[in-house]
């Protein structure tokens, strides 16, 4: 019994966590259908600049946290501009110059030596809660309200505004939203600043649970990937689907087989999918065209 | 703002010697001859001399030599799957599949070295194909995508559920017989992987992968099935990828985790950008520029893989046609400036 409320909860808080991970990615993806392969490095930088704000500037947390938001924003910006627009609808430069940009922050960071346990961001709330027998801590209550406000936000956001019937328009038809007078450039740069910023959010929502560790660069990356390829792309539902899916999967096989299964699920999720149903769960014909 | 218009304009002409000896191999000079042949009989000269002065050369460079060559054949693999239109992000899966098979051969039927490098590197092909056959329908970022997940994926599942020696690997496998056998073994691999690919872009077989890549509905309107061909031209990039892997397996008589690293995806995939994809040669040139360039940076640790990184970025945005391309057009043409001829309209 106990077992299973734990994992009912964690299950839960693990979804928030996936669901928030690949948010960024999936907004990227699903407004400009550029594959961001840089998120995982973005996330990462997210966490290193807050701690060197807190750290070196003597910010207050709240304070870095905006400033950091803001900067890995503008990184995304700039490496559209940098990277993507020069090789843009060139698919095998797009992934491999956004890959390299990951890796090369994420290595970056790795030669400067940030691998020791002293590099982990505070929670945003101490103190936690009991709930069905079960302890949680308020930051994990907290990835959870952020992670469903800001689902929420983002569908208002790309259903319900112009900017994001315009970029939602282009990543359909470029041609003709270009036609309408949808900038498709400034369009794809905002998506990706956008995401990034998202990359950034859920790195500082997300890294207080543990220490930043170097290797998480990577695991996001194809975290993102897994629940963004397993729900569907540019469906609100199924990244919502694909998060709860994943997040119970991992915690039970985490639970129940020993916590170094939970990474075969995510990996093996993207291998079996893409295999069985490359649109995802909810995905729609369009993006099947894109894939197979 | 406007830009004063440009009176003149760059031309790129072919150079004399080059249209000769294009046209009229029969009668050409010495000097036309050597032109054409002197570069490839250079290099492929100086590749099979290298094993021969073991005495002049350090063991740490021989070393070197062979992590090259290792290198060379994984991008020589990435760049025929990248004809064909599927990027690989993951090469180190072939090298993982073809070390451990010749690992487990080795450790389990105590075959020798002579056997397990063949058949590891059959099987090892053979095993990638499998996996990869039914995501093979799928494209760009999605290929992409399944082939950086999957040696990650076996990583974890050798480390989890502890097959093939789990964390600790399969140790003390038996060796090769020498550094010359060695050094010879992967030359011979990479200039006859080299020489098969070349030839077989030229063949109508051949033409069908790059046909595949420029349009896959044109090439199934023909009449070829195109799964079927994918999954041939997969066997075919995973054979060099493979050996190499049970090549390393049995030269450091050790096969572990570390055969699924992203090390060896990202190597090769940047020497085939550096060397330039899309004509074999360039990716072998592109090792050849970036693995002793790597080992001459080792003091710094990781930085070599932002060094890599950025070196990606760079050739990917910067100089799209790599290196090789680049170097054999300054060798076959020159450019001069020619003026604009005004239109007769005056526009």
């Amino acid at each position: 019994m106990d077992l299973l409320a734990s994992t009912l909860v964690y299950g839960l808080v693990n979804s928030a966590v996936l669901l928030l991970t690949a948010l960024g990615f999936s907004l990227t993806f699903g407004l400009s259908g550029v594959a961001n392969f840089a998120h995982g490095g973005l996330y990462l930088l997210s966490g290193f600049l807050a701690w060197m704000l807190v750290h070196y500037l003597g910010l207050p947390f709240l304070v870095a946290a905006a400033v950091t938001v803001v900067v890995v924003g503008a990184a995304g910006a700039g490496i559209y501009r940098a990277v993507v627009m020069p090789v843009r609808g060139i698919v095998l430069s797009e992934v491999i110059s956004t890959f390299a940009a990951g890796v090369a922050i994420v290595e970056f960071f790795r030669w400067r030596g940030f691998t020791t346990y002293d590099f982990s961001l505070p929670a945003l709330v101490e103190g936690g809660v009991e709930i069905a027998g079960v302890s949680v801590d308020y930051q994990r209550l907290l990835i959870v309200a952020i992670g469903l406000g800001l689902t929420l936000i983002l569908w208002v956001l790309t259903h319900h505004t112009k900017m994001g019937l315009a970029l939602r328009g282009m990543s359909q038809d470029e041609y003709t939203a270009l036609s309408v007078g949808v900038e498709s450039d400034w369009a794809a740069m905002l998506s990706l600043a956008l995401g990034s910023a998202l990359a950034a959010v859920a790195g500082l929502v997300l890294l207080p649970l543990g220490i930043i560790s170097i290797n998480t660069g990577y695991d996001v990356l194809l975290i993102a990937l897994a629940v963004t390829v397993l729900g569907g792309l540019e469906s609100t539902a199924g990244l919502i689907a694909g998060s709860l899916i994943l997040g119970f999967a991992m915690v039970i096989t985490g639970n129940y087989l020993g916590p170094r299964w939970s990474e075969v699920v995510y990996l093996g999720a993207i291998v079996v999918v893409l295999a069985v149903r490359p649109s995802g769960l909810l995905g729609k014909s369009k993006e099947l065209e894109d894939r197979v | 703002m406007s830009r004063a218009p440009r009176s003149h304009r760059k031309e790129r002409i072919d150079r004399g010697i080059k249209v000769r000896s294009d046209d009229i191999f029969a009668i050409g000079s010495a000097r036309d001859l050597a032109y054409v042949v002197a570069p490839r009989a250079l290099a492929i000269l100086a590749l099979l001399c290298f094993p021969l002065l073991q005495g002049l050369v350090s063991r740490y460079w021989q070393t070197v030599m062979l992590n090259t060559l290792v290198i060379a054949l994984l991008a020589l693999s990435w760049d025929l799957l990248a004809s064909v239109g599927l990027i690989s992000l993951g090469q180190s899966l072939f090298f993982g599949l073809g070390a451990y098979a010749a690992g487990w051969l080795d450790a389990h039927l105590g075959v020798s070295p002579l056997l397990s490098i063949p058949l590891g590197t059959a099987a090892g092909a053979l095993i990638a194909t499998a996996v990869l056959f039914p995501l093979l329908r799928l494209r760009g970022h999605y290929f992409g995508l399944i082939t950086f997940a999957l040696p990650l994926l076996f990583m974890r599942i050798v480390e989890t559920t502890g097959i093939l020696g789990g964390t600790e690997g399969l140790s003390s496998l038996k060796p090769l017989p020498g550094r010359t056998t060695e050094l010879y073994l992967a030359t011979g691999a990479v200039l006859a992987t080299l020489w098969a690919y070349r030839r077989m872009s030229a063949t109508d077989y051949g033409l069908v992968f790059q046909a595949i890549r420029d349009n896959e509905r044109s090439v199934m309107a023909a009449g070829f099935d195109i799964q079927w061909r994918k999954a041939q031209a997969v066997f075919l990039a995973a054979l060099p990828a493979a050996f190499a892997g049970a090549f390393v397996t049995h030269r450091y008589q050790f096969v572990g985790m570390p055969a699924f690293a992203l090390e060896y995806s990202v190597l090769p995939l940047t020497a085939a950008v550096v060397g330039g994809a899309g004509s074999f040669l360039g990716p072998v040139v592109g090792s050849f520029i970036l693995v002793p360039l790597s080992e001459a940076m080792r003091e710094f640790g990781s930085l070599r893989v932002v060094v890599y990184s950025l070196m990606l970025l760079l050739f990917t945005v910067g100089l799209p046609e790599g290196i090789f391309r680049f170097a054999a057009r300054k060798y076959g043409q020159f450019e001069r400036l020619a003026p604009i001829e005004e239109a007769p309209d005056g526009k």
